[in-house]
């Protein structure tokens, strides 16, 4: 090769490049090591994470079984290893499969049109919110503080510097958006009001009442949601304007934080204002049915500084784990989930004293006497339990506050033994 | 396809064509030639102010997108509903039944800075 | 003569839901250890939904079948080079697979409590550290997730610490030659965008960028090399003229797979880069995603960092929330987790010294790609290659042959199109990149396929302009989909489905 080339050496490849920005050093990392010796590494490192706790974290990142068929899917090399499918010849597979996931958010979130999913459920928000912004030339937003607080952090990150000031609306004492609150601070500049549903507290929103003080005013209403498999039995935000959210929930493992698969949906008459990939369905020049990524023009590669966002990616392959789990439970088996998530929660539920009075799916909040929900924690970590999320960090008027969530994966048992803990503080 | 005498050009390929104290405001045949298949047009409200030299829409193709910039100043007062259901329409009638806005007037004097219709092809002849 | 690919048998498959039929499953759920609840009792029947209308009702083998019969209708790495330029696409080592689905860490909850999680967090300290240690800048973010994300966190640094210093700015240099996120990104945070015309070796031109400096400028975004795939030799005193104007120097990282180990932008007075993991270090693309777009920068910037920071506080790992001058969150949690395992054990097979010779490796195949095509296609610019080479489509224009064809073609030849048509300042750009993963073999393979087109532009133009011929689908009526978007599947569609 290097004969080809007309050169004696590797070295001499580099040999032009001027001396003063060489490396001539070598990188201070350690040698080259074996297939072994890397598993091995990697098997030291989870050892040396909790291993084996019966976990009733939710928060934003659910812990529900993961269908075999799932990993069987997504390891196949074509859809594993194939970029992303601008050719459309030979990328079927995956634009096929992207066409069916678009579909099946829709089908669940009760919206028209889907793109081909975001980064994950955090970023989604802000880019719902300069979306709404573009279409009702309107510079404001409002966020309710049930929005999960580290969302609530993103879209203040994004929108500190495009002129979109962001204000929080209160909860109620039930644990749902005050109302109230919110027809006073709409105002004409208002672009959109972000709710999610269930809430950070596991609680349902009022949409629909949500979406006629909104809409009154000529605000957008953007619905967040965290935990998808609520939408197996509870109503979609058809009133919305905007979903957007994180379909961990479907098969993604937790995997300390990501990656995810985020989506947003909308109505159709906001479709050129959606970012991200989309995929169409057309025909080839035989007249067969095919599928292509469409209404490029969007899109940062044709349009720059101009385009609805400078998102350039998604996230295929975990929005393919999705897609695979929801063509395994399908329009029974997410129900029947979704059922045994709320009859668990309902169950723990029972048996704690919790903060809020108002329905929710499979998380609430339990409030401890006298002892710190921290303290609790740590004596259930004595029975490899771990206990949910001491909400004083996002909270600080809820420090006696204890997020609880229940899915299929958790067993009677350990359930009382959480009441039991409880019951002792 | 021929270039009418009685519209007035812009190098910015659009046409504007007078009647009493309005302009009808199109792209031209080379335009629509150089995006190719139009699939999408944007176009202003009624009742927006356009002004001369500035953009107001955009035409997009499969994979580009061209902004469209205003010939006169005024205030539209018709858009061409057509556009958004069949924007191929642009592709075959561009100087006809594809125009895009039509715009009051604001000042007639802008009128002259642009180019008839014999200059506006010996422009694009060299361009 | 076709080497590398005979036509086979290929299985057509309708759409999930048009196989759907009433009452079939493919799960199963463990019987309820708890009293079942009436979810209309329980939660309010307004706040029920009827059925998923449409949701798909199919069987297990079917499932399978299903996505098995999808997944054989695309090209993939496993089955051939791909040489997307300034896409990296590298051989994905499985062993990375492996190690990411290790239980203790894919089932990690990132609100786990920190004693539980040191195992994580020494991997993104591990992770954090080669990275830093690669491009020679002070510390690493690995919150964003993928290269756009990183550009935005990086921007939004490069303000905060101009408003520390009294002005935020007002605009961001970009070159012609730039992916088209930089100029988005800088628009949301709030710049506005000048390009600057490339000299005529595709290059900066330092004139014009001396010339454009002022003291509105906030930062240059640079991708090196660039994005023709030659090194900006004058890489110093583009950062010196910047740095004497009080701006700043964004690095593109999109193209550090022929930077690795033999060069360090920390210490060539880059500010600030991002690296897409999924491209220099072998992450696997998915078909689009997940990636990670990993965030360097230099000491000047650290007191930016996106929250929290991960901190040694005595004999373990832990999450500091606390800082004053962050530029906050980019995303929930910390990160693409499950990518950044992968390119770590990327980083460990190959060691300090491996990631060098994979550099080495990557420049010698595109060179001997460029050597090889050379007689066939025109060079854009003569400039040395380093690990992808531009040709134009201009000697295949003449027979009203263009690179989009040429690329198509390549299809029946058994290979990815390259990248085509870009970057936008070579027209007909055909932007090739083949990566270090490549034998020979496949080189010479691939170069055989382009060499076989070039001929067949001379003899049977209409056999390329055609193409592709042999794929499941033929040329996509692109128009179409973009004039009258369908981007679901609806029941009523099913009649027009009858014919298959």
């Amino acid at each position: 090769m290097l004969e080809t080339i007309g050169l004696d050496s590797e070295e001499d490849l580099i040999s032009y490049l001027p001396q003063d920005v060489r490396f001539d050093k070598a990188l201070s990392i350690d040698d080259g090591k074996s297939e072994y010796e890397i598993v091995e590494y990697f098997k030291q490192r989870a050892a040396q994470n909790g291993n084996g706790y019966r976990s009733f974290l939710g928060a934003g990142v659910y812990n529900h079984y993961r269908p075999v068929l799932v990993d069987t899917v997504v390891s196949r090399g074509e859809f594993l290893t194939s970029y992303t499918p601008y050719q459309a010849e030979i990328a079927q597979g995956t634009l096929t499969s992207i066409f069916e996931f678009q579909t099946m958010v829709c089908q669940l979130t009760g919206m028209e049109v889907a793109n081909a999913s975001m980064y994950d459920g955090s970023s989604a928000v802000p880019e719902a919110a300069m979306m709404a912004v573009r279409v009702t030339r309107r510079n404001k937003v409002l966020i309710a503080r049930t929005v999960h607080p580290e969302y609530r952090e993103v879209l203040q990150t994004y929108t500190r510097h495009q002129g979109i000031p962001v204000g929080e609306l209160q909860y109620k004492k039930n644990g749902r958006i005050d109302l109230d609150a919110l027809s006073k601070a709409l105002d004409d500049d208002v672009a959109a009001v972000i709710v999610q549903s269930p809430n950070f507290f596991g609680i349902l929103e009022d949409i629909k009442e949500t979406s006629r003080i909104a809409s009154a005013k000529g605000a957008l209403l953007i619905v967040v949601f965290t935990e998808a498999v609520a939408l197996g039995l509870i109503e979609p935000p058809k009133e919305a304007d905007i979903v957007v959210g994180e379909l961990q929930s479907f098969a993604i493992s937790p995997s300390y934080g990501g990656p995810y698969a985020g989506i947003i949906a909308t109505r159709e008459k906001y479709i050129r204002q959606l970012p991200g990939r989309l995929v169409g369905e057309t025909t080839d020049a035989e007249g067969r049915r095919a599928f292509c990524l469409t209404l490029a023009t969007r899109e940062q590669h044709i349009r720059r500084e101009k385009a609805t966002s400078n998102i350039c990616t998604n996230q295929a392959l975990l929005a393919l784990m999705a897609t695979v789990f929801m063509t395994v439970y399908g329009k029974e088996g997410l129900r029947e989930l979704a059922e045994q998530n709320l009859a668990k929660a309902l169950y723990l539920a029972s048996k704690l004293p919790l903060e809020f009075d108002a329905p929710f799916f499979n998380e609430f909040v339990a409030r401890s006497n006298g002892t710190s929900p921290e303290q609790i924690n740590s004596k259930l970590a004595e029975q490899k339990i771990t206990g949910g999320l001491a909400l004083g960090r996002f909270y600080p008027e809820l420090k006696n506050g204890m997020l609880l969530c229940a899915t299929e994966m958790n067993r009677r048992e350990d359930m009382d033994a959480v009441a039991a803990a409880f019951a002792a503080s | 396809m021929s270039y009418p005498e009685n519209f007035k050009y812009t190098k910015e390929h659009e046409w504007v064509k007078v009647e009493g104290d309005s302009g009808i405001i199109g792209i031209t045949d080379h335009a629509q030639e150089e995006l190719g298949d139009i699939v999408f047009v944007d176009l202003p409200k009624s009742g927006a102010k356009v002004r001369k030299g500035e953009t107001f829409g955009s035409v997009e193709s499969v994979k580009a997108v061209s902004d469209i910039y205003s010939p006169v100043s005024g205030e539209v007062t018709a858009v061409n509903e057509l556009l958004s259901t069949s924007p191929e329409k642009l592709n075959e009638d561009p100087h006809g039944a594809a125009w895009l806005i039509k715009v009051k007037l604001s000042d007639s004097g802008e009128l002259n800075g642009l180019l008839s219709a014999a200059d506006y092809q010996s422009y694009i002849g060299a361009e | 003569m076709i080497k590398k690919v005979s036509s086979h048998i290929v299985q057509n498959e309708p759409l999930v839901f048009e196989l759907s039929s009433p009452g079939k499953r493919g799960y199963q759920l463990p019987d309820l250890d708890v009293p079942p609840v009436d979810a209309a009792q329980a939660l309010g029947a307004e706040n029920v939904r009827s059925e998923i209308e449409g949701f798909p009702e199919i069987s297990e083998i079917e499932t399978i079948r299903h996505f098995t019969r999808l997944s054989t209708w695309n090209y993939a790495i496993d089955l051939g080079l791909y040489p997307l330029g300034s896409c990296t696409m590298k051989y994905n080592p499985r062993v990375n697979e492996l190690v990411a689905r290790t239980e203790g860490l894919a089932w990690a909850h990132p609100y786990q409590p920190e004693e539980f999680s040191q195992g994580c967090m020494e991997i993104i300290a591990a992770l954090e550290k080669a990275l830093a240690e690669i491009t020679g800048l002070d510390a690493v973010t690995l919150q964003p997730a993928a290269g756009a994300h990183g550009e935005f966190t990086g921007i939004l640094m490069i303000r905060a610490l101009l408003e520390t210093r009294g002005n935020p700015r007002k605009k961001i240099l970009v070159p012609d030659s730039a992916h088209g996120t930089n100029p988005a990104t800088a628009m949301m945070v709030g710049y506005t965008v000048e390009n600057i015309k490339s000299n005529n070796r595709g290059m900066v031109d330092l004139e014009v960028l001396s010339r454009v400096t002022t003291d509105d400028v906030a930062a240059f975004m640079i991708t090196n090399p660039n994005t023709v795939g030659v090194f900006e030799e004058n890489i110093r005193k583009i950062c010196a003229i910047m740095h004497e104007k009080g701006a700043l120097v964004y690095m593109d990282g999109a193209n550090m797979n022929a930077l690795v180990g033999i060069v360090r932008p920390g210490e060539l007075g880059i500010d600030v880069m991002h690296l897409n993991l999924h491209k220099t270090f072998s992450t696997p693309h998915g078909g689009g995603g997940p990636g990670s777009g990993a965030v360097a920068v230099a000491k000047v910037l650290t007191p930016f960092l996106p929250s929290p920071r991960l901190e040694r506080d005595g004999d373990r790992w832990t999450w500091n929330f606390d800082l004053p001058d962050s530029i906050g969150r980019v995303r929930a949690y910390y990160g693409n987790f499950g990518v950044l395992v992968r390119a770590l054990a990327y980083i460990m097979a190959h060691g300090g010294n491996g990631l060098r010779q994979a550099t080495l490796d990557a420049l010698l195949n595109a060179n001997y790609i460029r050597a090889l095509l050379e007689p066939s296609y025109d060079l854009a610019y003569r400039a040395p290659s380093m690990h992808e080479c531009v040709f134009s489509d201009d000697r295949q224009a003449k027979k009203g042959v263009r690179t989009g064809d040429i690329a198509k073609r390549l299809i029946d030849y058994g290979f990815h199109p390259y990248t085509v048509s870009f970057p936008l300042i070579v027209r007909g750009a055909l932007m090739i990149e083949p990566t270090e993963t490549e034998s020979k073999r496949e080189l010479d393979l691939f170069a055989d396929a382009m060499i076989s087109i070039a001929k067949e532009v001379e003899e049977n133009p209409e056999l390329v302009l055609k193409a592709p011929h042999s794929t499941l689908i033929r040329r996509v009526d692109e128009v179409t989909a973009a004039r009258r978007p369908i981007v679901r599947w609806k029941p009523q569609t099913k009649a027009s489905q009858a014919a298959d």
